[in-house]
């Protein structure tokens, strides 16, 4: 561990937290510019939150501490995967301490303290988007899981440095079993992070809600965290979709002038994943909520075909 | 730089063409499925020519037109006619359910490259290693074929398996013999052609292009 890892870690984590609703913003804008609607600012997410923190919290009388502690809970986990990730440099402190699967488990508990809260308060509308989610959850996570494995078995390790600076720093080398993992890990992050596919961010339909449902009663700093949580989760599965597939630009230490002068390429590939993530919800239309399971099932599917691929193509 | 990047470029083509297979195999849409089947087409294009650039056997370049011409604008064109004239815009129909299949698919996948490995070990083109995708192929559009009921799947099922041979001739021997292989284009031109006039005949008989009405002929 060195002083400038310990930057390098430091700034990472700060910038995530701060930038992740800049990315949610932009995603926004592009948008409503394909949908040719006026777009809302790029710091409306900012205003959406300085406004929740001013407003008071309203509980429910049987709202239990898990409800209240449950939204820091959330945040912190998500803060704490998006430190893991590297993006502005390898040599990261954390790194030594939490690999590719602990990144896994720290969406798992998120999404786990989310289903518990939402049906803490005991109103009907919360036990479903639990369930739901849950049910998205629950194959969305092996695939994800499939998918880092494939990074896994290219660079042997499950270290997401190691991974990063396999495929960044050696020779180039194509790797075919990655398009299946590519294509696996888009359809894992639109259903993970409620993305149109599978479930709309700003819909309040009680037919069609999943993430939304579970949140209903929350409101404040409570929702206001939360919020922030999922700006969040958008940005460390964009960090961990740029890491497996698109690391290039990393700097392979973590000194000073390789963390400023990544910045600049990290914000240019987050704004050009923001647009494909625009167009790919500009052009396709909301499942019903039964296919979601097969949609998580054909990205299953594609992960493990990614093992395959390598086992044939690459070993 | 060519023959650095070429085999890799080849393997990660063949990967998009395993892609592909699964893709139509989860199709529900006939349009989608017939300009999967045109991608396809165009993949196999760029893999031939590709072979045909890195090893200089120049009668692999006349199969890469021949695949440009035949299957990636021709046949697309003849079943969107097809299906035009037919006027089906229907969701395709399984037999089986499309989750079930595609793990069927996965069986199958496994099965080749297992199958296959052997064989590309006594091969010793380039392009050996993707002697278990092509195969793959072949099995995928064969499952297709068995677990669609209407007419218009099952020959986009046949034309697509006509595609996974091709990709495995390349693979193992650099391509058949040019007779062999304008023979083979021309008998699946004519039997895209056959089967649309049987296409409007089942119909014509049934008011429907479900080939489950054909085990209806015998006499009651």
């Amino acid at each position: 561990m060195s002083a400038s890892g310990l930057a390098a870690q430091f700034t990472e984590l700060v910038l995530a937290v701060l930038l992740a609703p800049l990315l949610t913003g932009w995603v926004n804008q592009c948008r409503a510019w394909l949908q040719n609607r006026s777009a809302p600012g790029l710091l409306q997410p900012y205003r959406v939150l300085a406004k929740l923190f001013r407003k008071e919290v309203v509980l429910a009388h049987n709202a239990s501490p898990l409800f209240r502690t449950a939204p820091y809970l959330i945040f912190g986990c998500l803060a704490l995967a998006a430190a893991i990730v590297p993006t502005l440099g390898t040599d990261l402190p954390l790194n030594a301490a939490a690999d590719a699967i602990a990144l896994v488990g720290l969406l798992a508990l998120t999404r786990f303290f989310t289903a518990l809260a939402g049906m803490d308060v005991g109103t009907a509308f919360g036990s479903m988007g639990a369930r739901r989610e849950m049910m998205v959850g629950f194959l969305a996570e092996p695939a994800l899981l499939m998918v880092l494995f494939t990074a896994s078995l290219i660079s042997q390790s499950t270290s997401l440095s190691t991974i990063v600076e396999t495929i960044a720093h050696r020779e180039l080398v194509i790797y075919p079993s990655l398009a299946f993992a590519g294509v696996a890990f888009t359809m894992v992050s639109l259903a993970e992070n409620g993305r149109i596919p599978v479930d709309n961010p700003a819909t309040h339909l009680e037919l069609t809600m999943i993430h939304e449902a579970m949140l209903l009663e929350y409101s404040g700093r409570h929702l206001a965290m939360i919020e922030w949580a999922a700006s969040l989760k958008l940005f460390v599965y964009s960090c961990v979709g740029i890491a497996l597939f698109f690391p290039f630009g990393v700097p392979p230490g973590g000194d000073a002038l390789g963390i400023v002068l990544a910045l600049p390429v990290l914000a240019a590939k987050l704004a050009v994943g923001g647009v494909a993530l625009a167009l790919i919800e500009l052009v396709s239309a909301k499942m019903r909520i039964f296919r979601a399971p097969e949609f998580m099932g054909s990205a299953f599917l594609l992960a493990v075909l990614a093992m395959l691929v390598h086992a044939l193509l690459e070993s | 730089m060519l023959q650095h990047y070429g085999p890799q470029v080849i393997n990660l083509l063949a990967a998009v063409l395993l892609l592909l297979a699964f893709a139509m195999l989860a199709q529900r849409r006939i349009l989608s499925l017939i300009n999967l089947f045109a991608a396809q087409g165009l993949v196999l294009f760029l893999a031939t020519a590709l072979v045909a650039a890195l090893t200089g056997q120049t009668h692999l370049y006349w199969s890469a037109g021949v695949t440009l011409l035949l299957k990636v604008l021709l046949l697309p064109w003849i079943l969107h006619r097809l299906i035009r004239r037919l006027n089906v815009k229907w969701d395709v129909e399984t037999l089986l359910n499309i989750p079930t299949t595609m793990l069927v698919g996965i069986v199958l996948v496994i099965l080749a490259f297992n199958v296959a490995a052997p064989i590309s070990e006594l091969a010793g083109t380039v392009t050996r290693s993707t002697l278990g995708i092509a195969l793959a192929c072949v099995l995928l559009s064969f499952l297709m074929m068995i677990t669609r009921s209407k007419a218009v799947p099952q020959v986009v099922g046949f034309l697509s398996m006509e595609n996974g041979l091709f990709f495995a001739a390349t693979a193992a021997v650099y391509g058949m013999p040019m007779v062999v292989e304008l023979g083979v284009a021309l008998d699946v031109l004519v039997a895209a052609l056959i089967l649309g006039v049987f296409v409007f005949q089942i119909r014509e008989r049934f008011d429907s292009v479900d080939t489950r009405h054909l085990e209806n002929l015998k006499e009651r």
